[in-house]
């Protein structure tokens, strides 16, 4: 079992303070849909959560553990996904797929990434370079990653921005696996997502 | 690429390495430019100056030299922008591995793609300012320790410009005098054994250099990326 909690947390930006007294909790099997408008803070929350941006007041607790201290079990399990994708123009999607994955948890098989482009429909385009692909097949690639990254703690800012229908249904079922198999999540999203979230936050400005 | 562990500088540190020169290598316009603006310069002064011999052999070093450092200077701003731009960065803090290993990849893959052409290029471009064979070997020399140490001076200022507006102007400003050091015992290398004195107290010096920068520069760079992502 693997827990995340978040507990009085309080970010300002440029002297602009955004949320104040945000908690949450999060275990094992469950995610956490963050909404608000935009500009609410729902991005510097993500950030926050996954320790890029510090924040004024709180704790982010993995495990029961302060998150800031103990960083590398945290990160060892923390995928974040923010609005840059980390994705190379002149690399191939094959290529991408493989330095994103090899940057965090290790260095899966050419079959392995072959079989998660396949699943994201990028099967064909896997050896175009990635200023060839669309905004939706490049963030496909990322749904690959997602695929075949081992890490418990999802952390995805917007993951359904500029997929189609398909893409979303292919989003759904690779949360609804993630979960099955005792993943966490925390998404900031404007759309209704399949497997219903365990929660809702909801940031006011 | 092979598995990285978890906490692994020497991981963290090769993957950046293989991934910045497979880059520079699938996209060689950036080093050709370099190149051709290192080349280009340095034979301008000897149209500029007018061809006699020992005014050449006098300024020779020093103009080699500084055309090296600009060279260099040149894809600076791109060493940390795209990364930063497309969320590399951000991916590099938040992996379990310790930051300084992407940063000292990286910058190692800078100067792979940077100071290692310019060092192996000096003693064809300082032929044309006749210099002899003892003063060639030691600008080289000069070069090969001194462009890591431009590098590493380079990245810092590059990582503490991130994210600000005109920053390659700003970056000028910054990295330019922090090269000074580094072209004045350079080029006092070669100069002191063409004025047949020992070039080894420069070239001394120079190591010293690049080693405490070694050290000291990428945690430097770190602490600054964290600041622009924060």
């Amino acid at each position: 079992m693997n827990a995340l909690e978040a507990r009085g947390l309080a970010c300002s930006r440029g002297g602009i303070p955004l949320f104040r007294d945000v908690s949450f909790a999060l275990t094992s099997g469950e995610w956490i849909a963050v909404r608000g408008q935009n500009g609410s803070g729902k991005t510097t929350l993500l950030r926050c959560a996954s320790g890029l941006t510090r924040f004024d007041a709180g704790e982010v607790l993995w495990n029961g553990q302060d998150a800031g201290t103990g960083p590398i079990a945290f990160r060892a399990q923390l995928l974040y996904a923010g609005h840059a994708a980390g994705i190379k123009d002149d690399l191939t999607a094959m290529e991408n797929l493989r330095d994103a994955l090899a940057l965090r948890a290790g260095a899966p098989t050419n079959e392995a990434l072959r079989g998660a482009l396949a699943q994201v429909g990028l099967d064909r385009h896997r050896h175009l370079p990635a200023r060839r692909l669309s905004a939706g097949q490049r963030r496909r690639i990322g749904l690959a990653r997602l695929a075949l990254d081992p890490a418990m703690l999802w952390v995805l800012d917007e993951p359904l921005t500029a997929l189609d229908d398909a893409g979303q249904t292919i989003f759904s079922d690779l949360l609804q696996r993630h979960l099955a198999r005792g993943g966490l999540a925390l998404v900031a999203t404007h759309h209704e997502v399949a497997p219903a979230p365990a929660r809702e936050l909801r940031l006011v400005p | 690429m092979s598995a990285v562990a978890a906490g692994s500088f020497s991981g963290a540190f090769r993957w950046a390495f293989a991934r910045d020169l497979r880059l520079s290598w699938r996209h060689p316009g950036e080093t050709m430019l370099m190149v051709a603006f290192f080349v280009l310069v340095a034979s301008l002064f000897p149209l500029g100056v007018g061809a006699e011999p020992q005014l050449l052999q006098r300024i020779g070093p020093g103009v080699i030299w500084v055309c090296a450092l600009l060279a260099a200077f040149l894809s600076l701003p791109a060493l940390f922008a795209g990364d930063y731009a497309d969320g590399t960065l951000e991916q590099m803090l938040l992996s379990p591995h310790p930051m300084s290993g992407w940063v000292s990849g990286k910058i190692a893959a800078h100067w792979m793609a940077s100071g290692i052409p310019l060092t192996l290029l000096s003693p064809f471009l300082a032929l044309q300012y006749g210099l002899d064979a003892g003063t060639l070997t030691i600008l080289a020399c000069a070069l090969a320790l001194g462009t890591p140490l431009l590098s590493l001076l380079g990245a810092a200022c590059a990582a503490l410009t991130l994210g600000a507006r005109g920053a390659g102007m700003l970056l000028a400003l910054l990295a330019l005098p922090l090269f000074v050091p580094v072209l004045i015992f350079g080029a006092g290398a070669a100069e002191a054994q063409s004025s047949g004195l020992s070039p080894s107290p420069h070239l001394s010096l120079l190591g010293a250099g690049l080693i405490v920068g070694a050290m000291a520069l990428p945690a430097a760079a770190c602490v600054a990326i964290r600041i622009a992502l924060d």
